[in-house]
This record gives structure tokens, sequence and C-alpha cells, in this order.
């Protein structure tokens, strides 16, 4: 008899189980050898303590009443339940902190094409370290946990989660104008971008092509150069900031995979600073991601800056297999 | 930096049907060899030196390339916005295929307004239920969108909807099936669109590919 089980679940069987081991072991083994120690939250906590971190993921979280009354979630990434944990075991403790943890999130989405109800995520989170070191520590741990995936073209994407929030206040775009402009940028829908800044009063055709030419600015260090050229204040703190980033990443010579994208923006409210992604050429979808997100923890009752990055397993694990079989195309 | 190689030509999936000849056209001007396309060969795939062609359905433009299974593709914004749950970058708009989002009912007949008041409800035919539903709601009324698949100008003639939102280029099919134009929904166009991925690990072919396009439509 066939039971089902819902659309974006899915079991796991020894041969995939076998392989996901190893990649588990190896990644949990980057990140203990690096001193982030292991830890363990629920996998359901109380809504209004996740929404604390950031009310804009209930949009996809899973929420019920339990026999009590109080309404719970399941959560939807880890960085939110490790805020929660430092403030509640760790308020006291001497920083910086280095956590990591290999867990299932869970997002109500819509089923299909590799997107996941339940998926597995394995990360680190760095607590009390600022800008730029923290952020170059978290990118050291990203580089040694790719190549310990075997994944050696992986390319990791460094960007500014401020850039366009300061950007769009400098040419007086604010509020819904501005949330939607954002919206369009993080979808990356130029056409759309074009036409809806033109159409806002006191932006200047000037200002429009230098947003549109800013968020497809993306390779080396000459892009700093190059974005610099554009001009403005938001601009020239920006760069400063991801300038300040990459020649620490050079002076300890781990720059290699890193790729400038101005035009990086993540969709999850909590991100400040540096936003970094995770691609690789064997795969049509985005590995991972992460950044600083120094404001998070003052949500908690902690004022601490932070940093961190999580890697979709299933995805690494899809990348590994791909990379096996380079090309993309099956005779 | 950027360690990363690319595999092989750039991947581009090019659309079938009423946008072939016009993106092809495009193509050409641009500097890209059509020929294999255009001639008589029954393939789907025609590989060439930086660039390979892979010829498909409009609306499975937005499936390859979120996937990544091709780098970069052309297709309606029709088509981009009824799968707007699909993670394609939107790069260019190539101005051409101009047609128009609409809804249309019989000529000089009430029923679209008579089963909004008395029934509270319209019954709409489409091809596009998610540009149908977002095109109600957006505008404050309460629809019962029913997908079909065919000649969706059927629908109102025959009784199963009050009436129909299509895309409308020249307004002829509409005509012979004694319809009119009631609202215009949007204007679509085809665009450029780009797997976000190659967007970045491949950014200088792609950024290559936009800068020739652009110059080739204004020419």
């Amino acid at each position: 008899m066939i039971h089902p089980i819902p659309p974006g679940t899915r079991d796991v069987l020894p041969d995939e189980m076998r392989e996901l081991r190893r990649l588990h072991l190896a990644l949990i083994e980057v990140f203990e050898d690096r001193g982030y120690g292991e830890v363990a939250t629920p996998a359901i906590e109380y809504d209004e303590v996740l929404a604390r971190g950031d009310g804009r993921t209930a949009d996809t979280a899973y929420r019920f009443f339990d026999g009590s009354g109080d309404l719970l979630a399941l959560r939807s990434d880890m960085t939110l339940p490790i805020a929660r944990l430092i403030a509640t075991r760790y308020a006291k403790a001497e920083m910086p902190l280095r956590l990591c943890y290999l867990a299932n999130a869970y997002r109500a989405v819509r089923p299909q094409r590799g997107q996941m109800r339940e998926f597995a995520q394995a990360g680190v989170e760095l607590i009390g370290a600022a800008a730029p070191e923290g952020t170059v520590e978290v990118i050291e741990v990203l580089e040694a946990a790719l190549d310990a995936a075997g994944l050696e073209r992986a390319v990791i994407g460094l960007g500014d989660a401020d850039l366009y929030r300061q950007l769009l206040a400098e040419f007086g775009v604010e509020d819904e104008a501005r949330d939607s402009i954002l919206g369009r940028l993080a979808a990356h829908d130029l056409v759309g971008l074009e036409t809806e800044l033109s159409e806002l009063q006191g932006v200047s055709d000037d200002q429009v092509a230098t947003c549109v030419a800013l968020s497809q600015l993306r390779g080396g260090k000459e892009v700093l150069e190059e974005a610099r050229a554009l001009g403005g204040a938001a601009v020239e703190r920006a760069t400063a900031r991801l300038g300040e980033t990459l020649e620490a990443l050079e002076a300890r010579g781990v720059a290699q995979r890193v790729q400038i994208d101005l035009g990086l923006l993540r969709d999850l409210g909590y991100y400040s600073g540096a936003i970094l992604e995770v691609y690789d050429p064997a795969l049509g979808h985005v590995l991972g991601g992460g950044g600083r997100y120094d404001g998070l923890l003052k949500r908690f009752g902690v004022d601490q800056p932070a940093a961190g990055f999580a890697l979709y397993m299933e995805r690494v694990h899809v990348a590994q297999m791909e990379e096996e079989t380079p090309g993309g195309e099956r005779p | 930096m950027g360690r990363a190689k690319a595999d092989g030509p750039l991947k581009l999936a090019v659309p079938r049907g009423a946008l072939l000849s016009e993106t092809l056209d495009v193509l050409d001007a641009a500097g890209i060899d059509t020929s294999e396309v255009r001639g008589e060969s029954r393939s789907l795939i025609f590989p060439g030196q930086s660039i390979s062609l892979v010829t498909m359905r409009p609306s499975d433009v937005p499936t390859y390339v979120e996937a990544g299974a091709a780098d970069v593709g052309i297709t309606g914004k029709d088509v981009l916005l009824e799968q707007a749950d699909r993670v394609v970058y939107e790069l260019l708009d190539l101005g051409f295929g101009r047609c128009r989002m609409v809804l249309a009912g019989r000529k000089g007949d009430k029923r679209l307004g008579e089963s909004e008041r008395r029934l509270g409800m319209m019954r709409i035919a489409t091809k596009y239920p998610r540009i149908a539903e977002r095109y109600f709601e957006g505008t404050g009324r309460q629809v019962e969108v029913i997908e079909v698949k065919g000649s969706v100008e059927l629908a109102p003639l025959i009784g199963l909807a009050d009436g129909i939102v299509d895309l409308v280029a020249t307004g002829r099919t509409l005509e012979e099936n004694d319809l009119e134009v009631r609202e215009e929904i949007l204007g679509c166009t085809a665009r450029f669109v780009a797997n976000r991925v190659a967007h970045k690990l491949r950014a200088r072919e792609v950024d290559g590919l936009a800068a020739k396009l652009r110059e080739g439509l204004a020419r």
C-alpha cells in the first residue's frame, strides 16, 4: 500500500543517507576545528519569539496552536533560534561566541523545483565579532566548508545589504516606494526597476541610471572602482566597507573564491552590512548564503554584532554529484 | 578572482511560435548566427561557438532558465507574469512582440456587468489564471477564474464564462468571434532573462550578450 507524505518533504534511503552523512561529518569537522561548537534547538518555538527577530519570516512560517492555546511556529532558519539561545543562555558569556549547527528548517512554500517545505541546513554563527574581522572569519570558514564538500569551483558572492537602503534615502525615496524598489532589486527585475524609479517624482534620469548600473556591477576588485565612479555617499560607504573586507580577506589569503557583487540583495529582513551568497557552476540554484546581522541580537536584548552563513545540504549534495559529471548536458 | 570556469557555450533559450521570427532578427542584429534555426532542421538544440541556441515553447523558457538548464532566454512578459514565482532575472525589454492583456466580452452583451451586479461574481475564462486573479483582486472585484488550455474565445460564446482575459496582438481573433475589448490590463513585450547563478558566474558573457542585444535594437 502507498501511504503519501506531504509534498515538499521526503524520505532518505541508505545510499543517499550514507553520502549525506559523509557530507555532514565533513562540515561539522570543519566547524569544530575552527572552534565552532555544535548546538541543537527545538524545531518548534513560540511564534512571538521568532517574530521578534524578523516579522517577515512569518509569511512562510508554519504556525499552530498547542493544547494550552499558545501560538507555536516551526523555525524557518537557525539564525533566529540561535539569537534566542544566545540571549537566554549566553547573555553574560565572554565574546566572541562561535556556534555551529546542522538542522532541519521549515518553510510553507509551494513545494516545487528544489523548493522544499522541510530542508537541512549546516552553518555557523559568530557572535560578538564586528566587521571586517568577523566577516572575514565567517568567509574563511565558508571557504573551508566548500573545500571539505569538494566544491572547488564554488564562488562566494559578497555584497552590501545597506547599499540600496542608503542610496534610495539619498534619492529621497522612502517608505512604500522604497520597499517596492528594494523588491525589484532583490528580484533583479531591471526592466521594472527602471520603469518604477523613473515614475517616482524627484528621481533624476542620472539617479535611475546609477541605480541600474550599480545593480549590474559584479566581479573582481575593479568593480569597487567602477562603483565609486558612479558617485554618492551611500556608494562611497558601501564600497569602503567592501574594500576593507576584501583587503582583510586578501591578507589572510582567502579571497580566491570571492566575487564582489553590488547587485546582491537577500530578502531576509535582518541583514546589515556584508551579505553572502554561494554558487556552483554545476547548479542553477543558490547553495546557501549569509552575512552580517548586527542589529538582530539587540532585538533579543543582547547588543552584539553577529555574522554567519547557512548551506542548503540537499543542494550541496546535488552540486557534488553534478561536479562528478561536468558539462551539464547528459548523453 | 572568481575561480569558476564557464562550462562550454552560453545556452540561450529561444521561444518558438509567435515570437520566433522577431527573436531571430534581433539575434542576427546582435551578430549571432541563426541560419541553422531558420533552416528546415527539426533539431531543438543548435550548438554554436560562444552561444548555443535551444528552442522551446515560450512558456517553458522560465522553467529552463530558472533551473539553469539554459543560462539565458527570451520570452514574453505575459509568460513571466503568469509564472511570477519562477526566479529569473529580467535584464532587458526587447520591445518586440508587443501585445496587450485584455478583458473581453461579447459585443453588446451585458453579462459581465450583470453577473457582477446580481451574482456578485463574474466568470472569467483564461489561459492566464494568475494574471487574471491578480488583476481582479487589484481592482477589488470578485471573479471565478476558469482555466482553459485551447481557444479561449469559445468560452463566452457558449456560456462557459461571462468574459475572457487573453492576450491580443491585432484584435482580429476577437473581432472574428464577435468579441470586444472591455478593459486593458497591461502591455507585454519580449524580455531577455537570465538564470540567477549564470548571471553571477558568467557575468561577462551575459552582460556582453545583453549589450549586443541592446545595440542591435537601437539600430
